[in-house]
């Protein structure tokens, strides 16, 4: 029993001096997952479906990025300047490449099966089918490595938060993901774009009735979702380099974070995502770091188990 | 341009559209310093043409897909399609009457069995014997297993494969091939260890299931998933108990020691055709009659309307997690084959792509079908296994997955009940497309919907 305590004091002691910089790092992953959890959310939201090729949507962003980057960047500094507007170019290609295949595998691999009125299992068939397709077409073009993504910026210690440097990468990440979480959720609550979602999330046939394009609609809420996940790659990249697998793990974490949060509700996955995290960042100080992902796989079996519904509850069409 | 309509042009556009796909699928690889290299060269690389002349691919593949969308054109806009579809309907009356007949299925059953067992005499290529067993009959066992979850229950499972590496790495433990002290002291043979590996994967099985099977199915799909990953991850990392990343020492081969009858399976892969050839066998005879008692009707059942059967009495958990623990016991009766066969196992060999590939050959062959699954993983696995061996021209190993996407999506949108559906799923497409009342077709009411 003494070891047992030993064990939790030490690692307590560890989490104690650790504490704020885990958090940090923490939160600024949270950004990425919460911004990947909303292409799960809004899609679900719309068709009641999980979008499985959402990891490559994520992937296809970084790499857009990646290659867009490489290309400014070169082998200069950039200014001050050509930072801000490198980075902010790379946040919009890397969105406008997830929104873009966000568009692509919705119209190929979901469209023709809700012509069809198939059952849900082709759907997910199709969307596995697509996202295995595309990961390995990107191996297959762009090779099988990690691609180390030099930033268009200086990435010092910006400032200490307690005993934690905050550095300009972090920076970034917050900036963007609270502008872009924002900008969504305005758009989705008040918008008349946002009020059709609304509408065909809550109910289809009816939204219909009143003259929402439902096609358009399911294709703009894939855009959106797509663009989000898409520049979510892009800061992804920043910190870890872009590969062909790299949607795979960061998908099913943001998926973990959508459902903790509450799937079909926008500001449940911002809490989902910075919640995981920061739970699976602090879970270094007790676990080996390869095991991280098993603590998320935990996480979700957990939420799954005590409540399926998430923290916020699903609130499919009300959007908040 | 009368007949350039709306819906011929999109007819026209998915066509360019797949025309581009194809060309750059199967195309040349880029890379990163060129990123758009692969693109480009796939239009621009020269190849044979029908092997008249050299050809840029681009114009190549966009006369084959002229021939084809012509070809596709003249066949809806002429005669030819009634004349198919007449001859279709005068033949297949005659043609259900004789597969119907009990001796004609019966010799076509034969014949099967006789062509397997004669297989090893007929092919003789030494890559061809060994992909039969490793690539070929235990990707049938998978397949038959995964179609019990998959098409019967209709659960989609994307970690089948850490059954099968539980099955696999249990062989290994028992048989002391692991860092992981052996539970018995002195080496034993792989036969033992099947009723030990079918024990455990039947317990990860229902322990995964319990919790997650009472959720919705895309959320059965996403544990599944994050499974498959976390058994990976902890395969990788405990050293000292699975070997990490090196996997096992030397697994036994299997024998057999029964008083005066002694065998050794060894290197040679004919007899382990044998042996797996015989466990199909079993497996499929279990399936079968599986698919048509009391347990395969209710998994018909949760598979049509949850709620309905609930409702008559099925409890929709306790079947679900039959279908699973079941299904993962062939998985990890296949892996304990595979333990014996291929001697070292690595986690390497235990990854989503193994999932999607078994996947593949049930949707293939046809969910809930199971002559189906067996036909698409032959037909799946031979090609495959036909383009490692002798690659076309620019094919490259790893463009195998590309396609195998591709299929899946294909599948889903053309024939989403597989290439030989299952009897049942005949009835409900023909109830589909001719709108005869479904307990006529079901022999269950005559014409005028009067009982029989």
């Amino acid at each position: 029993m003494s070891g047992f305590f030993s064990y939790f004091t030490s690692h307590f002691a560890t989490l104690g001096h650790e504490f704020w910089p885990l958090l940090v790092g923490g939160l600024a992953t949270g950004f990425i997952y919460s911004m990947v959890a909303i292409g799960y959310t809004m899609v679900y939201g719309v068709l009641r479906l999980i979008n499985f090729a959402h990891s490559e949507v994520f992937m296809s962003g970084g790499f857009a990025s990646f290659f867009l980057t490489k290309w400014l960047v070169g082998s200069g500094t950039p200014s001050a300047w050509q930072s801000v507007l490198y980075v902010v170019l790379g946040v919009m290609v890397g969105g406008l490449a997830g929104a873009a295949i966000a568009a692509l595998v919705e119209r190929v691999a979901y469209r023709p099966l809700r012509r069809r009125k198939a059952p849900k299992l082709a759907y997910l068939i199709s969307a596995i089918g697509a996202s295995y397709f595309l990961f390995n077409l990107a191996a297959k073009e762009f090779g099988r490595i990690n691609f180390a993504m030099s930033p268009p910026f200086v990435n010092h210690a910006l400032f200490q938060f307690a005993n934690a440097p905050v550095e300009m990468l972090d920076v970034i990440t917050l900036v963007v993901g609270l502008l872009m979480l924002f900008g969504l959720d305005r758009l989705v609550s008040k918008s008349k774009l946002g009020r059709s979602i609304r509408a065909v999330a809550q109910d289809a046939e009816t939204a219909s009735l009143m003259g929402v394009n439902i096609d358009r609609t399911i294709a703009v809420t894939f855009l959106l979702g797509g663009f989000l996940g898409g520049a979510a790659g892009y800061l992804f990249g920043l910190k870890f380099g872009v590969v062909y697998t790299m949607g795979f793990t960061p998908a099913l974490k943001a998926f973990t974070a959508a459902v903790l949060g509450g799937i079909g509700n926008l500001r449940g996955a911002l809490i989902g995502g910075l919640l995981l995290g920061v739970v699976e960042s602090l879970s270094v100080a007790f676990v080996n770091g390869a095991y991280i992902d098993v603590v998320s796989f935990g996480v979700l079996v957990l939420v799954l188990l005590v409540r399926p519904t998430g923290i916020l509850g699903e609130s499919l069409g009300r959007a908040a | 341009m009368k007949n350039l309509n709306a819906s011929s042009l999109k007819r026209w556009g998915s066509l360019v559209a797949l025309y581009a796909i194809v060309t750059v699928m199967t195309g040349p690889p880029g890379n990163q310093s060129a990123p758009t290299l692969g693109f480009t060269s796939s239009f621009s690389e020269s190849v044979s043409f029908f092997g008249l002349f050299p050809a840029p691919r681009g114009l190549f593949f966009a006369v084959l897909f002229l021939i084809i969308g012509g070809g596709l054109a003249l066949y809806r806009r002429t005669a030819l399609k009634r004349v198919l579809s007449g001859a279709r309907t005068a033949v297949a009356p005659r043609y259900a009457a004789l597969t119907q007949r009990k001796a004609t299925r019966g010799v076509f059953y034969a014949i099967v069995i006789l062509v397997a067992i004669f297989l090893p005499h007929l092919v003789t290529d030494p890559f061809w014997q060994s992909a039969m067993v490793s690539q070929i009959a235990i990707y049938v066992l998978l397949a038959i297993g995964l179609n019990v979850v998959v098409g019967f229950a209709g659960l989609l499972d994307l970690g089948f494969v850490a059954f099968y590496a539980i099955g696999a790495y249990t062989t290994a433990w028992v048989t002391g091939a692991l860092p992981a002290a052996a539970p018995f002291h002195h080496a034993i043979n792989p036969f033992w260890a099947i009723p030990i590996a079918i024990v455990f994967v039947m317990i990860a099985g229902v322990v995964l299931g319990l919790p997650t099977l009472r959720l919705r199915g895309d959320y059965l799909a996403i544990v599944t998933l994050g499974f498959g990953e976390i058994v990976t991850i902890f395969l990788n990392n405990l050293y000292g108990v699975t070997g990490g990343s090196t996997g096992s020492n030397q697994i036994p081969h299997f024998s057999i020691h029964l008083g005066p009858l002694k065998y050794l399976w060894g290197l040679d892969p004919v007899p382990y055709y044998y042996l797996t050839l015989g466990f199909v066998v079993v497996f499929l005879v279990i399936f079968s009659a599986l698919e048509h008692s009391r347990v395969g009707r209710s998994w018909v059942a949760i598979r049509e309307d949850e709620i309905a059967a609930e409702s008559v009495g099925i409890n929709p958990l306790k079947y679900k997690v039959i279908a699973f623990a079941i299904g993962a016991a062939s998985a990890g009766f296949a892996g304990v084959i595979t333990g014996g066969q291929s001697l070292f196992i690595n986690p390497a060999t235990f990854t989503l792509s193994f999932s999607i590939n078994i996947l593949v050959l049930v949707i293939f062959g046809g969910m809930g079908s199971i002559i189906g699954v067996v036909v698409g993983s032959l037909i799946i696995q031979s090609v495959s296994m036909y383009l490692i061996h002798t690659p076309p021209a620019g094919f490259q190993n790893s463009d195998l997955y590309i396609y195998l996407g591709a299929l899946l999506i294909a599948m889903m949108i053309f024939r989403p009940a597989g290439i030989w559906p299952s009897k049942r799923r005949r009835r409900e497409i023909k109830f589909v497309a001719t709108g005869e009342e479904l307990d006529q077709i079901n022999g269950t009411s005559d014409v005028n919907g009067e009982p029989v």
